[in-house]
């Protein structure tokens, strides 16, 4: 049932929407209907069409709820005409995406709207995976929905000439939400609707919609060969481990054949991008028998193509850790230097010349890294990790 | 259709020390994009402003109307000027602002009764 609401919800959303122009209410008429289903399915079973009874009972509670406003009549005309579905419509899930990562909203707006509306999640569904009260949640999602009408942000897929820098948005979102996710999965436990897989579903429903968008490709390719890794990225205990230290066999083949897949399919598109090559770096990890025999010098060369793109200190930062092994530990740590001021609040930094300075048999400075690194997370995780590297 | 405000924000005194010769330029590359947006309908209406130096605030101040020197809230970067816009949506709304050939643009919807 899970499978067929977050199929079936940004699906209903996007119909109401553009039949009410209304966002509130739509949503609201399918939180109804998924409602209703969650008390009837059980007794009756899933139903045959269980989009077509979910699109029914959303326009029955919105023909209820209209019906006591004073200004319904035209828009009951709207929801009272029968669905025309002659040719097959375009998805209007896609519109609703470009909608909720509208760059006239703030990030977190757009993030909390995009899980509500087109995954379907409920408010206290996003409260729950950010560890924010639900009452904030509901303020953030009231808040952008009223910008959404008040400011008339317009509910369609946009102009060819503005598409590449408003999908660079969504895959921003996305990409946000999938690290939300991934990185704090320690921090949470298991839920049962986990940011990272809503963000690859997302993902996958862009790319499926928007089939020859190679940076969307590559962000979905990159989401599965990082959710291939799973199951080993953590012990028994729920300790961190390290890309190097993981059971390799542990590793999901299938999924890292299905990201190979994609990787082929943007390749092939001939159009390169910062998504495309951090999905490129994943994928010669994933191939890699063990951490010493990864293809290191192909993934310092994507690292110097990422520059070119972003040349930010933490790729920099990524990049000088390919470097060791390319050109050992003394070259690495020289390549930090430069990007010491900008990255020292960054625990990522201090604990990777740490790794370094140890590897250079300089241990007292490595421990002082370790510190600073410890004193700047507070991800329970990685706080393991680091702790147990400052006791051996 | 929807109508917005578009608030020209800048820094006054920038403005006003810049040689003659380039704020004409930017009077001339402004008043064409004015006009150009006026014929199509676009602008509405709308001035430029002059430095907030010359501004005075009113207050109301226990129940007292209070008339000081100044802009409302003192900042180096102010409203310089605004233009009310006509178009379809937000999207449009900000294309033309992209398209203003000044600085900072804020776009304001405006409240239809």
């Amino acid at each position: 049932m899970a499978a067929v609401f977050r199929e079936e919800a940004g699906r209903l959303t996007a119909a109401l929407v553009r039949s009410l122009g209304d966002f509130d209410l739509a949503e609201e008429c399918v939180q109804d209907a998924l409602v209703a289903a969650l008390e009837h399915w059980p007794r009756t079973g899933i139903p045959e069409s269980p989009g077509a009874w979910l699109m029914t009972a959303a326009r029955r509670r919105g023909i209820d709820r209209l019906r006591r406003e004073t200004r319904y009549q035209e828009k009951l005309a709207m929801l009272e005409q029968p669905e025309q579905r002659s040719a097959p419509a375009p998805d209007e899930r896609l519109l609703l995406i470009f909608t909720c990562c509208h760059p006239a909203l703030a990030r977190e707006a757009q993030i909390a709207l995009t899980l509500r509306s087109v995954a379907g999640l409920t408010t206290a569904e996003i409260a729950r995976a950010f560890l924010l009260p639900e009452a904030t949640v509901a303020q953030r999602l009231v808040r952008a929905k009223r910008k959404i009408v008040d400011a008339r942000i317009p509910f369609r897929v946009p102009e060819p000439s503005e598409r590449a820098e408003r999908l660079d948005e969504v895959l921003a979102v996305l990409y946000l939400m999938f690290n939300e996710g991934y990185l704090s999965t320690g921090r949470r436990g298991a839920s049962d609707r986990d940011l990272a897989s809503e963000a690859e579903w997302l993902t996958s429903l862009v790319t499926e919609l928007l089939p020859d968008e190679p940076e969307a490709l590559g962000l979905q390719a990159l989401m599965r060969f990082h959710l291939a890794r799973s199951a080993a990225r953590f012990d028994r205990e729920g300790g961190i481990v390290l890309l190097k230290d993981q059971e390799r066999w542990k590793w999901d083949r299938d999924r890292i054949d299905d990201a190979r897949r994609i990787v082929s399919r943007f390749v092939s598109l001939g159009r390169p991008g910062p998504y495309q090559l951090q999905a490129l770096i994943a994928m010669a990890h994933a191939e890699a028998p063990s951490w010493e025999e990864t293809r290191w010098p192909e993934i310092l060369r994507a690292y110097d193509a990422l520059l070119g793109f972003a040349d930010t200190p933490v790729v920099r930062l990524n990049r000088a850790i390919a470097e060791r092994h390319v050109a050992g530990a003394g070259a690495a740590l020289a390549a930090l230097a430069p990007l010491a001021d900008a990255l020292d609040g960054y625990h990522l930094y201090h604990a990777t010349r740490a790794e370094l300075l140890r590897d250079l048999d300089r241990p007292g400075e490595a421990r002082e890294a370790d510190r600073r690194a410890l004193a700047l997370t507070e991800n329970p995780a990685e706080r393991a990790l680091l702790e147990r590297r400052l006791a051996s | 259709m929807p109508k917005y405000v578009l608030m020209f924000v800048g820094d006054d005194d920038e403005w006003a020390a810049q040689p003659a010769d380039r704020r004409q330029k930017s009077y001339a590359e402004i008043g064409a994009w004015w006009d150009d947006l006026s014929k199509k309908g676009v602008i509405k209406g709308g001035h430029e402003l002059t430095h907030q130096r010359t501004a005075t605030t009113v207050r109301r101040v226990n129940g007292q109307m209070k008339v000081t020197d100044g802009p409302f809230v003192e900042s180096k970067e102010s409203v310089g000027g605004f233009a009310l816009i006509e178009v379809a949506d937000l999207d449009a709304a900000l294309a033309v602002a992209k398209s203003w050939p000044g600085g900072d643009v804020e776009v304001r919807p405006i409240v239809e009764h």
